[in-house]
């Protein structure tokens, strides 16, 4: 049993009337102290999918369908009153841009022990001690000075670092990160990385990692999920799906990123653009820009099946090469 | 490497396209209600390169270090504290007004954001049109229908996208067009700010080959400039590493991955995470952060942050000197070759 695992995931709006879904065929599952990563291209349902996982879609009007289950809990049938309980106490979110997810007017400090004080009873003095000293674990220098400025005083890096205090200050089981490093530099990016990867170890927790870089699923990642218009497309261990990809989205994917020492000229483009929500093609969504697409690609949807090496993938090219 | 040592000597053969010499800018930082001026930044300081024909000349360095600054500067979209930058052999700081405007027809920019390089209120077709109107082109109204039409066909878009507003065309298509309206002059050179930082990998590779296909088509020569390493290495012949305002290190870049001389350069080349799994990076290789332009560290700018930095360093800033491999390196100890 994972701890956290995620089956047939849906998620639908009302758009002018009509259903559209988003998000749809989201299967996977994450074990204590990995790191999960989830890839995909703007649009393509990585942010969504962790908003699903929190139940944040339903309160915008989505609906969803499948099941979440966390713990062995099924997270889609509890209450929103159960599910406040758990959000941010056990499951933490830590959000795209630090920037502007923290309050202009009120210091920082005040601001992580505001979501500690929310969850745990204990007196504000206590829970300053316990963010000074979280703040120090982080890296962040000078924490008890820190602890008095405001955003503004900050730089993005330590912006960012507040932000995974506040995630973190109440121990939650499950870390979700969306894009947690886009708006910093690479060099400050390595040492957010590497500040995942000692949590991540330290306190068993399990991390989800969304982000459009592939760089950084690769060196910091367990597993991945690769995502293309809202379908799970290809979902396996790190290096089987980096080193041989088997669905052509990943394949063509990886070929567009371009590398140190990588013969000009030598770069590959897919060609068209990820299709918007409400217009997806019929059949497999990557059928119109697919090299190897044929006939039944147009009309009939790829179901996600395990191929060798435990990597399970939707593409009608493997659909008489099942795994057991 | 035999290769680089050919295209180096072909590169030399010809000469300076765009010559920047010891260019300076100096910005005045104010705040509070009555807007005091609170202190001074060196936003650029004393930078010197120069461009050949047709060459790809690539510019990296972390946010605030004064890439697009540069690219201001070179365009003379801001004025100078001091330097020149000479186009043809020509300072471009000495055009008169008129003179200056016939010279914007031959240097032209492409932006980061291609969601506010337009105006949402134009359709592309007039977005296109508007250059030839400022220039004194004189077209009718045919010819121009119809020079603007193969104009979008060359960058990829369909001649119906003309009818478009900005709104309507996807991130890609927008860098599309807004590259189509720096070609309607057809500038012989152009600054590339961060084309596709905005955009998704799969976009930018497609971005990346029609400017390589634009610039052998139409003799183009760029500078580009970006956040991206690995971009920057493979798409340029040269590359300028900036930090804090300041040339680092001018490089080639076949050398950068495995021969760069400054330590910033090579922390910067260990802080790519690259798309190959079972290399995981152990230690990040530069601790903090760029320090605050207000509070410059005494000597080299990049002391703070040197795990190579000795006394000297503090006390004496490095200049840029060249390297026996064509390039340009401003530190007291470069690394070895």
């Amino acid at each position: 049993m994972s701890f956290l695992e995620v089956r047939d995931l849906e998620v639908e709006f009302q758009v002018d009337k009509k259903p559209v879904t988003p998000i749809e065929g989201v299967s996977f599952e994450l074990n204590e102290k990995e790191v999960l990563g989830i890839v995909g291209e703007t649009g393509s349902g990585k942010s969504l999918t962790a908003h699903a996982i929190l139940g944040l879609s339903t309160l915008v009007g989505g609906k969803i369908r499948g099941s979440v289950k966390f713990e062995e809990r099924e997270l889609l049938s509890i209450s929103e009153k159960e599910m406040q309980s758990i959000r941010g106490a056990q499951i933490a979110f830590i959000p795209q841009n630090p920037m502007t997810s923290l309050d202009p007017v009120y210091r920082v400090g005040d601001q992580i022990v505001e979501g500690l004080t929310q969850h745990a009873k204990i007196s504000k003095k206590q829970a300053k001690q316990q963010v000074i000293e979280l703040m120090g674990k982080l890296h962040i220098p000078k924490p008890d000075r820190v602890f008095q400025q405001y955003p503004h005083q900050l730089s993005g890096g330590l912006k960012q670092r507040i932000v995974i205090a506040m995630g973190l200050c109440t121990n939650p089981r499950l870390l979700i990160a969306d894009e947690p490093t886009t708006a910093l530099d690479v060099t400050v990016q390595a040492q957010i990385m590497r500040l995942f990867g000692e949590m991540t170890a330290d306190r068993g927790i399990g991390l989800f990692l969304i982000t459009h870089d592939l760089g950084v699923i690769a060196q910091v990642c367990d597993k991945v999920a690769v995502m293309y218009a809202g379908n799970m497309v290809e979902f396996g261990k790190i290096k089987p799906v980096f080193n041989t990809p088997s669905h052509p989205y990943t394949k063509a994917l990886l070929d567009c990123i371009p590398y140190i020492g990588m013969k000009k000229g030598s770069l590959s483009a897919i060609f068209g653009n990820v299709p918007s929500a409400g217009n997806y093609p019929t059949g497999c969504r990557y059928h119109p820009r697919c090299p190897h697409s044929s006939s039944q690609c147009e009309t009939r949807v790829p179901a996600l099946i395990q191929i060798e090496g435990g990597t399970r993938v939707a593409c009608h090219l493997y659909q008489g090469k099942k795994d057991g | 490497m035999p290769a680089t040592c050919i295209r180096e000597k072909k590169m030399d053969n010809m000469e300076n396209f765009i010559e920047v010499n010891n260019l300076s800018v100096l910005f005045d930082v104010r705040a509070g209600l009555l807007l005091r001026k609170i202190g001074t930044i060196q936003a650029v300081n004393n930078v010197s390169f120069s461009i050949k024909k047709g060459e790809i000349l690539g510019v990296v360095g972390e946010s605030g270090c004064g890439k697009s600054t540069l690219a201001r500067l070179i365009l003379r979209l801001i004025e100078p504290k001091s330097g020149s930058v000479k186009f043809n052999g020509k300072d471009i700081f000495e055009l008169s007004k008129k003179e200056l405007r016939k010279q914007r027809s031959r240097m032209a920019m492409v932006f980061q954001d291609p969601y506010s390089a337009m105006d949402p209120r134009y359709t592309i077709f007039r977005s296109l049109s508007e250059p030839f109107q400022i220039q004194n082109a004189h077209f009718n109204k045919e010819e121009r229908r119809k020079k603007i039409d193969d104009l979008l066909k060359l960058v990829g878009l369909d001649p119906q996208h003309g009818f478009a507003y900005p709104h309507e065309l996807s991130g890609g298509q927008k860098q599309r067009a807004d590259i189509a309206r720096v070609l309607t002059l057809t500038p012989p050179f152009i600054v590339l700010d961060e084309p596709t930082a905005a955009l998704d990998v799969s976009v930018q590779a497609q971005i990346i080959k029609l400017l390589e296909n634009l610039r052998e088509k139409l003799d183009l020569t760029f500078l580009f400039i970006s956040h991206d390493l690995s971009l920057v290495s493979y798409f340029c012949h040269r590359v300028i590493v900036m930090y804090l305002g300041r040339v680092a290190e001018i490089i080639s870049a076949d050398l950068i991955g495995e021969h760069a001389q400054h330590p910033y350069t090579k922390a910067l080349v260990e802080s790519i995470f690259r798309t190959v799994p079972g290399e995981k990076t152990k230690a990040p290789p530069l601790e903090g952060e760029v320090p605050s332009p207000f509070n410059l560290p005494f000597g080299c700018v990049f002391v703070s942050r040197c795990r190579y930095a000795q006394s000297v360093c503090h006390e004496e800033s490095p200049v840029l000197k060249n390297t026996e491999h064509g390039g340009q390196v401003a530190c007291h100890f470069p690394l070895d070759f």
